[in-house]
């Protein structure tokens, strides 16, 4: 792996192999005082933030201290971005300043791949910690990751992503990566919040959340993206919650083993009833510390192989 | 009980047989002797653990607990210490997949750790078998237990057990095949032309 730009491309064997060493990681690190592992030890991590973010520069940031790697936090408000230096020269900046991986979150899609091109002649690596309203693949890894500790294997499970597919970049990494782990994969959102293309995508698309319940194996909620939304994509909060909703009745509809996920921040009593993000069902809690190890391994991936010529 | 054939003769693949199934057989018997009688586990002596390093120190580490409970009825905890986190070749090979580490519930505290691999050559394995361990615990001592012990070393490390020891260029490769990991019975080859083989 060079970069993880994407999961669009992302090959099964590499993506289980992530998972897969992630699950070591978590096993490895159970019940362990201190959860130190000199494996990037000199190595220089850099987190390069265009958006506020809580869960994934933190995870990003412990994931690296735990691999001993040195991880520094740039945030774009506080940096030369402020003066109005290009993204090229930042990254360019970072790279001769030693950053051996760049993790950089930005609001335009496609900059991580912009930025990838630029750090490829100087031999520093991609993380796309969320571009635009493009891709977030670490979030899909995470999400995989629970997954697959809460059903087993994902190949011929069905799982619905609901919700603000329009703005969300987790629901394009999520098909993807779930669909080349042999997931079947239905998207169900009001005809206002789905993009155009979605058809393309290899999953189905549903207006209706209700007839979907019973057949599922796992439900994603997503956020709805609110700042990204300039015009009325639905009448009102109430009237989305009542159609998109996760609410008690609806957690009933679903079968006993079904997980339920999303990748937070939640909007507690729109897109999710508080007592459903707070049931045994819900994974969500678990997705952030899984966010961890999956954050681990990737830099595993990258960082710890044999040195790539530059 | 397979035959060996004579020293030097090659298979057609250029590999020589070191140690037949019978000759592993009983060098694992000779070092769970060794292990009892140095650690006088059979009198109370102490609480030993043994500890495989994968790939194949882990089903040799549970074949040694076998053999010390059959010959001093004392039944040794065993585990895995994965070690590919710790290596300090990391940046120089292809990225390794990780094993599982797998330690006794009763932990390693103040127990006596035998740690077990099939090949010792530079020590750089045992050297990060020994990081890892102190991020896991603090034994009370760590031994060391190898089924072949075949030279170059890089770092001052020896081991407490060693079934053969086997003079070896730098050049060759002495691989170790068990059946629970190389689906064929357990022999030891020696690999000409193997080019710089880390352990």
């Amino acid at each position: 792996m060079r970069h993880l730009l994407s999961t669009e491309g992302l090959d099964a064997a590499t993506a289980t192999s992530v998972l897969d060493t992630a699950d070591t990681l978590k096993q490895t690190l159970l019940g362990r005082e201190v959860k130190k592992l000199p494996t990037l030890r000199g190595r220089t991590v850099v987190t390069l933030f265009y958006e506020n973010s809580t869960r994934t520069r933190v995870s990003f940031e412990v994931a690296g201290k735990w691999m001993s790697a040195d991880v520094i936090n740039v945030s774009a408000s506080s940096s030369s971005v402020n003066k109005g230096e290009s993204l090229r020269d930042t990254a360019l900046t970072l790279a001769a300043a030693g950053a051996d991986c760049v993790i950089m979150r930005h609001p335009a899609s496609g900059a991580a791949h912009r930025l990838a091109g630029w750090l490829d002649e100087v031999g520093t690596q991609v993380v796309n910690a969320g571009d635009g309203m493009h891709e977030h693949p670490t979030q899909a890894l995470l999400d995989a990751a629970t997954l697959r500790e809460r059903l087993g294997e994902l190949a011929g499970r069905r799982i619905a992503i609901v919700g603000d597919l329009l703005h969300s970049r987790v629901a394009r990494s999520n098909v993807h990566l779930l669909r080349t782990l042999g997931a079947e994969v239905v998207l169900v959102a009001p005809p206002t919040l789905v993009p155009a293309g979605a058809d393309q995508w290899g999953a189905e698309v549903r207006h209706d959340l209700d007839p979907e319940l019973p057949k599922l194996d796992a439900v994603m909620m997503l956020r709805v993206q609110a700042e990204r939304m300039h015009g009325g994509f639905f009448p009102s909060a109430r009237e989305y919650s009542i159609a998109y909703g996760l609410n008690q009745a609806r957690l009933d509809k679903l079968p006993e083993h079904a997980v339920v996920l999303h990748p937070g921040p939640m909007l507690r009593g729109m897109e999710i009833a508080p007592a459903v993000a707070d049931s045994p069902r819900a994974a969500i809690t678990q997705q952030v510390s899984n966010g961890v190890h999956v954050r681990m391994a990737v830099l595993y991936h990258l960082l710890a192989g044999e040195e790539l010529s530059a | 009980m397979a035959s060996r054939q004579p020293a030097g003769a090659a298979d057609p693949v250029g590999q020589r047989e070191l140690l037949s199934a019978g000759d592993v057989a009983r060098t694992i018997a000779r070092i769970a002797h060794q292990i009892i009688e140095k650690t006088a586990l059979d009198t109370g002596g102490s609480d030993v653990v043994l500890l495989g390093i994968p790939t194949r120190g882990t089903p040799l580490a549970r074949r040694l607990a076998a053999k010390i409970s059959e010959f001093s009825g004392v039944t040794v905890p065993t585990g895995t210490l994965d070690i590919t986190l710790y290596r300090d070749d990391l940046r120089k090979r292809p990225n390794r997949p990780l094993e599982p580490t797998d330690l006794p519930v009763e932990g390693i505290d103040n127990a006596l750790v035998v740690l077990v691999d099939d090949v010792l050559f530079s020590g750089r394995t045992v050297r990060a078998a020994l990081d890892a361990l102190r991020d896991q615990g603090r034994p009370r001592a760590v031994q060391l237990a190898v089924l072949v012990d075949r030279g170059h070393r890089e770092l001052p490390i020896r081991a407490d057990y060693v079934g053969k020891n086997i003079p070896t260029s730098r050049s060759e490769d002495v691989a170790v095949q068990l059946s629970e990991t190389d689906g064929e019975h357990d022999r030891v080859v020696l690999r000409r032309d193997a080019g710089q083989e880390a352990e």
